[in-house]
């Protein structure tokens, strides 16, 4: 462990953020026709060299990589050269975009409309944008906006146009080439189509990677995607998928640019239109599959109050820097380039960790709502079992305890300076009108759904179950949202309460192993187990809550509060993994396969919710079931069996006994790491 | 295509330098009175460094300045100048470099013979020397011009007065046989010895080993100068090693032959130090290497003389012992005597330039001229900077016409073909041979240039491009008279590596230079100088203006360092004729492997097991 000089370098608060620019401020104020007519003339990348979409495609076919796949693919399958190549071609037709200026205008009409209604005011750090245009004529950039909403993308280019800066090009997931006409309008407003897996599909790779490198190599315009993969239904990030990011740096190691600018923006969004198809989606009602017709039938979301979103434009991460040092750009010298090969160990780690780090980027500059702590302190409410709620002035002093706390934390905190506490605890809830309830000065959760004067009979327990998760998963997504701020001193509460004893070994071994176990779960870069325990123990220090010595980890007094609200924040997190755990000892079958865990474990929790085993709701989501399915098949707790059956699992039950034991504090740590951690 | 002709001339009829006026107002560098080789019964050894700059290129005489009205003139008799003045070289410099004329850095122009280092002299060995016969020297002046190349670091320390560890006696062989005396006397009284050739090294290689506590004696081969003979049944040339590249190809020309190998220095550089670096020439193309052009080899080391028992042109006799002579940097002895291939003159030669919109249809152009192995005696592409430093060297045009018809090249350039002055470079070539075949391979060439946008832009400008070669050097020490520091270095890349190599280096200079304090942009340019089947050979440029910088040379070499390692990381190799000297040889071992460098440390561990040979250079 690190000498304690590294602290005073890290400490959050003096973070510097910029401030931000309403930009529908102006739209509220002029023409919308007149803005989406305007001159655009947005500045370019100096090494560009001009071209339309259509050459793009054949400076694609042409390429020397797609080339050896196509006759690689031939010399395998014995399939004719033109043949392949026609193919080659009918993929990259049904990818490529066909980015218009006409599109781009109708849509800065319309979604000038739709904002307005939609949101109180749209708030982008305007010195992110200088920045991002100065970069622009600098490297090729790449742009990795964090993924909430569909919202996201339209968004991005909306404000892209707003700030005449060149309009990036969008790889988006297939799905949306289902929706005929709007498929259509989306790929001429710049978006790209990947299939969700192509797995062993050579040609599709190779056609896909040069797509996107011929783009960025040629400054075209830039790349925008997603690094969560998806949209995020819990509001947590997501571990970063490498595809992406692998092939966009790729140039940069070839040495085919000098550099590459990558840009995380972190749109946060006060109410999240998806908010409650979400936790329809998590508790196994499935998504409707996206069709022109369900987006109409989505326009009663016109009517509502969204709130305010903020977009954030990090600071510009160059590729060149981050890989200084770290990645021998030599290892290309000896194979021609154009020929594919798998990323080398270093640069694979190398791409990882830069993906995480590119997240927690995003995560910093996520702007949070006092809502999201409101929803933290509701919800940690409602399982202490209080079934009147809580009193609105003892929210309102738990929530200023809890914003000074966060800002301690770090946490990029939009909370009115000049308003009573009283008066922006109530605004906050008003929003939410669906998820709270107020009365006789007293807040809770709004689970009795079923409105006055229904017959109650007509409902089933377990319906009724699932229809008060709807309202506490869209909660938690909202508490979710200022889990990063809390993650680690909160790793550390858990840890210190489990640990057998004070000693600072033991609570670093706890600490190591939470860390292990939830890294599916949250945002932890790999390898950073001492900087994130450092880290968590400097915040809970400098609030006052503990005192750490050489040998111990001492909670103070006045850090009882502190610990008990971290401990509870992970709780859910904690209990559903154990559960999941029991499930598998307890239920698991020979023949269960993955497909079939997530529906298997859902009965099994349900039936423990209604018989009162379980505290909480929330291990109801199929999110946290897929990661505690994920963290225990990387620990090798469960192995999946590839043979007649697909993706069989096989359970070591006496592994994840000893794990389900361990996180609920039975079991020292050390002898669960001695077991296989 | 356009192609304004000019008379066919055959400009080095003489010896290529002449610094002058050609008819159509080119400029070319000629030598009149050829220095370098002086009467064989001279009784001096140091003629040589009484004629040229103690701390600056080339002969004293000869160097750039800027008059009174701050026109840029060339001084010195040696190279013919007809009332030249360079007219757009201020403009250029001030421009390019944010430099005035008002800030300057003079030298310090006396040698202070007293800030040398006193000798430390093995009596042993100089009492026996003696008895030898064989001149040498303690001189303090003698040994401060042997203790350098022209590294900038080493320029710029000679020009503020400082000297580190220089050789402590110069000793000068007149022949083979006196080199195996000095080494037999060096083994024998374990002194270290660093051969000196031309001193024309740019990469610290000559530097002494400052941890050395031996005596250092410099064995300098200038005196080693004759061909001894010429067989014209052969086509070879059996010549001392200490021979001068002008003076070989002046004797040789004597007699109807050349060697037709031309490195940039060649004025001074030496054939041994050609043969010990692994030196290549403007005219490869033609001629060869210098490991194609070499027959046989003497070399004098610790364990004996080296050489191969016949003179046959190719041999499988196990590895090429050549090959270890070749490139061994003066870590294993003493190159004395070679043979080497000579060919007739040629009947014709005749330079020719071609403009390219930009740099990638250039780059595109030279890798089809290689592909169909068509290229001239010399064919190089010159990157936008340079073609505007060229443009800038032009000197001042005599008639109306002249600039008349400039400005309707330039006219029909930029504004009728379209192409972008910020953007189109040049590629300058030089044909050679008879008369019938050079016009018909110019033809060939300019035909493909065409396909890649080339237009044929004269015979000037292609004669502007290579003088530009021979006076870059002259023109460092210009700018360093005002706050200008610069070097070049070089690098061989595969063909398709070669775009991305010249824009990631090229800006990863800009970077570097602005990361460390560099007060005004940096120039950084390059040029393809050679093509090969298998890839290129680029030419880095670089220079900056240090005002500001409490370090410039540190700055430098930070810089150098970093761009060395872009070269790398893109594919590059170390070196293409440079050589490693004891600047790059932290790059050695993963140049050529682990293994690579054991075996050459095994070859040095048995030639030399004393390290008698001590420069240092390479492993």
């Amino acid at each position: 462990m690190a000498s304690k000089a590294v602290y005073s370098q890290r400490d959050p608060m003096l973070k510097k953020r910029d401030d931000f620019e309403d930009i529908l401020e102006e739209r509220r104020n002029s023409s919308d026709l007149r803005y989406a007519l305007r001159c655009y003339a947005p500045v370019v990348y100096k090494g560009l060299c001009p071209s339309k979409a259509g050459t793009l495609k054949s400076m694609v076919l042409q390429s020397d990589q797609l080339h050896y796949v196509i006759h690689q693919v031939c010399r395998e399958t014995g399939r004719a050269v033109d043949d392949v190549q026609e193919e080659a071609s009918s993929i990259l037709e049904e990818m490529a975009h066909r980015l218009q200026l006409s599109t781009v205008r109708f849509f800065a009409f319309t979604l000038s409309k739709v904002f307005k209604t939609l949101f109180r005011s749209i708030c982008v750090n305007e010195e992110g944008i200088q920045r991002l245009q100065q970069v622009i004529q600098e490297h090729p950039v790449v742009l990795l906006p964090s993924h909430r909403s569909y919202m996201d993308f339209l968004l991005m280019s909306y404000l892209l146009y707003t700030y005449d800066l060149a309009l990036p090009v969008i790889a988006a997931g297939m799905d949306f080439m289902g929706m005929k006409f709007v498929g259509e309008m989306l790929r001429m407003s710049g978006a790209f189509f990947i299939r969700r897996s192509f797995g062993g599909d050579k040609l599709y790779w190779a056609v896909f990677s040069e797509y996107v490198k011929t783009m960025l190599k040629n400054g075209f315009a830039p790349v925008e995607f997603f690094l969560e993969g998806t949209r995020s239904r819990t509001s947590k990030s997501l571990t970063p998928k490498l595809g992406l990011l692998n092939i966009v740096m790729d140039p940069f190691f070839k040495g085919e640019v000098f550099d590459v600018s990558l840009v995380p923006v972190s749109i946060s969004y006060e109410r999240i239109l998806e908010e409650s198809l979400y936790a329809r989606e998590l508790l196994g009602v499935p998504k409707p599959k996206e069709s022109t017709s369900g987006l109409i039938k989505a326009r009663k979301v016109l009517s509502e109050d969204y709130g305010s979103i903020h977009v954030y434009f990090g600071q510009p991460v160059s590729v060149r820097s981050l890989a200084e040092g770290r990645v021998n750009r030599c290892q290309f010298n000896l194979i021609p380039r154009h020929i594919p090969k798998k990323p080398s160990e270093d640069i694979h780690s190398f791409v990882n960790d830069s993906a995480y780090r590119l997240v927690r980027a995003q995560e910093e500059n996520m702007v949070l709502k006092p809502w999201v702590l409101l929803a933290s302190l509701l919800l940690q409410n409602q399982v202490s079992g209080q079934k009147r709620g809580i009193a609105l002035d003892e929210l309102t002093e738990q929530a200023v305890w809890l914003r000074d706390l966060s800002r301690q934390y770090g946490a990029f905190l939009h909370w009115p300076e000049h308003t009573p506490p009283s008066e922006v605890v109530s605004s906050s809830l008003s929003l939410h009108r669906g998820l709270v309830r107020i009365s006789e000065g007293r807040v809770q959760l709004a689970l009795d759904k079923a409105a006055p004067g229904e017959p109650r009979s007509a409902v089933t327990p377990e319906e009724e179950l699932l229809s008060q998760a709807v309202i506490i998963l869209s909660c938690a997504s909202y508490r979710n949202q200022a889990l990063h701020v809390f993650l680690r001193p909160a790793l550390l509460a858990s840890a210190i309460h489990t640990a057998s004893s004070n000693k600072k070994q033991e609570v670093f071994n706890s600490f190591s192993f939470l860390r292990n176990m939830f890294s599916n779960e949250f945002i932890l870069c790999p390898g950073a187990t001492v900087q994130d325990f450092e880290e968590a123990c400097y915040l809970l220090v400098k609030t006052g809550a503990l005192q750490v010595t050489q040998q111990e980890v001492l909670v103070t007094e006045r850090g009882h509060r502190t610990l008990v609200f971290l401990t509870s924040m992970l709780d859910p997190f904690l209990q559903g993994y154990q559960v999941v755990c029991r499930f598998l000892c307890e239920e698991a079958t020979e023949a269960l396969t993955e497909k079939q865990f997530i529906p298997a474990v859902r009965k099994f929790i349900i039936k423990h919710l209604l018989a009162g085993r379980l505290r909480y709701t929330e291990v109801l989501s199929s999110d946290l079931q897929k990661n505690s399915l994920a963290a225990l098949l990387r620990l090798g707790a469960v192995r999946k069996i590839k043979g007649a059956e697909q993706g069989t699992l096989k359970v070591n039950t006496v592994m994840v006994n000893s794990l389900e034991d361990t996180l609920g504090g039975k079991l020292p740590t050390q002898k669960a790491v001695i077991a296989r951690l | 295509m356009l192609y304004i002709s000019t008379k066919y001339q055959i400009i080095r009829k003489d010896f290529p330098f002449y610094l002058g006026k050609t008819a159509h107002g080119g400029l070319w560098v000629q030598i009149k009175n050829l220095p370098g080789h002086l009467p064989k019964e001279s009784p001096s050894h140091v003629f040589l460094q009484e004629i040229m700059k103690w701390n600056g290129w080339g002969y004293s005489d000869s160097r750039f300045l800027f008059n009174k009205k701050g026109q840029a003139e060339f001084t010195g008799k040696r190279y013919i100048i007809i009332g030249m003045i360079i007219p757009g070289l201020k403009d250029w410099f001030e421009c390019t470099f944010g430099a005035s004329l008002q800030h300057k850095t003079p030298a310090t122009p006396l040698l202070n013979s007293s800030a040398v280092q006193p000798p430390t002299l093995n009596e042993a060995f100089v009492e026996e020397l003696k008895s030898t016969g064989i001149p040498f020297s303690q001189d303090a002046e003698d040994r401060v011009f042997r203790a350098h190349g022209h590294c900038l670091h080493e320029i710029f320390a000679l020009r503020e007065g400082k000297f580190g560890r220089v050789p402590d006696m110069v000793v000068w062989p007149n022949c083979h046989n006196d080199v195996v005396k000095i080494v037999e006397l060096a083994s024998k009284h374990n002194v270290c010895l660093i051969p000196y050739g031309g001193g024309t090294s740019v990469s610290s290689a000559l530097e002494c080993p400052p941890e050395e506590t031996r005596s250092i004696v410099s064995l300098d081969t200038s005196q080693m100068n004759r061909i001894l003979w010429v067989d014209e049944k052969n086509l070879t040339a059996h010549v001392e090693a200490g021979i001068v590249g002008q003076d070989l190809e002046r004797l040789l020309n004597e007699s109807g032959y050349c060697t037709g190998h031309e490195p940039d220095s060649m004025e001074f550089s030496s054939l041994g130090g050609w043969v010990a670096t692994r030196a290549s020439g403007m005219k490869k193309n033609i001629y060869g290497n210098i490991e194609d052009l070499v027959v046989h080899i003497k070399m004098v080391t610790p364990q004996g003389v080296i050489e191969k028992s016949c003179q046959g042109p190719r041999m499988s006799t196990g590895p090429d012992i050549h090959h270890f002579i070749m490139g061994s940097e003066g870590t294993l002895g003493v190159v004395t005597e070679v043979t080497m291939k000579i060919r007739p003159m040629p009947e014709y030669q005749k330079y020719g330039s071609v403009v390219f919109p930009n740099f990638e249809q250039g780059v595109a152009c030279l890798r089809e001229v290689a592909r169909q192995r068509c290229a001239p005696a010399s064919i190089r592409l010159m990157d936008n900077e340079q073609f505007k430093f060229g443009h800038a060297l032009k000197p001042q045009v005599s008639s109306i016409f002249t600039s008349f018809l400039d400005g309707l090249k330039k006219f029909y350039i930029t504004k009728f073909k379209g192409f972008d002055p910020n953007r189109l470079c040049v590629a300058t070539l030089l044909f050679e041979g008879d008369r019938e075949k050079v016009l018909q391979h110019e033809k060939q060439v300019y035909d493909i240039a065409a396909k890649f946008g080339g237009l044929a832009a004269g015979e000037d400008n292609g004669q502007r491009g290579y003088m530009l070669t021979f006076v870059i050097a002259y023109l460092r020490d210009l700018g360093m008279d005002y706050y200008v520091i610069g070097e070049s270095f070089e690098t061989s890349v595969p063909w398709d590596r070669v775009l991305d190599i010249c824009r990631n280096v090229k800006a990863r200079i800009v970077r570097e230079c602005k990361e460390r304090g560099v007060q005004f942009p940096p120039l950084s340019t390059c040029r393809v100088t050679q093509t090969y089947d298998a890839g290129a050979c680029v030419y880095f440029y670089f220079a900056f203006n240090y005002r500001g910088l409490s370090d410039p040379v540190h700055v430098y070499e930070q810089v150098e360092h970093a761009a060395r390692e872009e070269i790398l990381a893109n594919g590059g190799s170390l070196s293409h004729h440079h050589g490693v000297g004891k600047l790059r040889k932290e790059w050695m071992r993963e140049t050529v492997s682990n293994v690579g460098m054991g075996m050459l440390k095994s070859v040095k561990d048995y030639v030399d097991p004393n390290n008698i040979f001590g420069n240092r250079n390479l492993l």
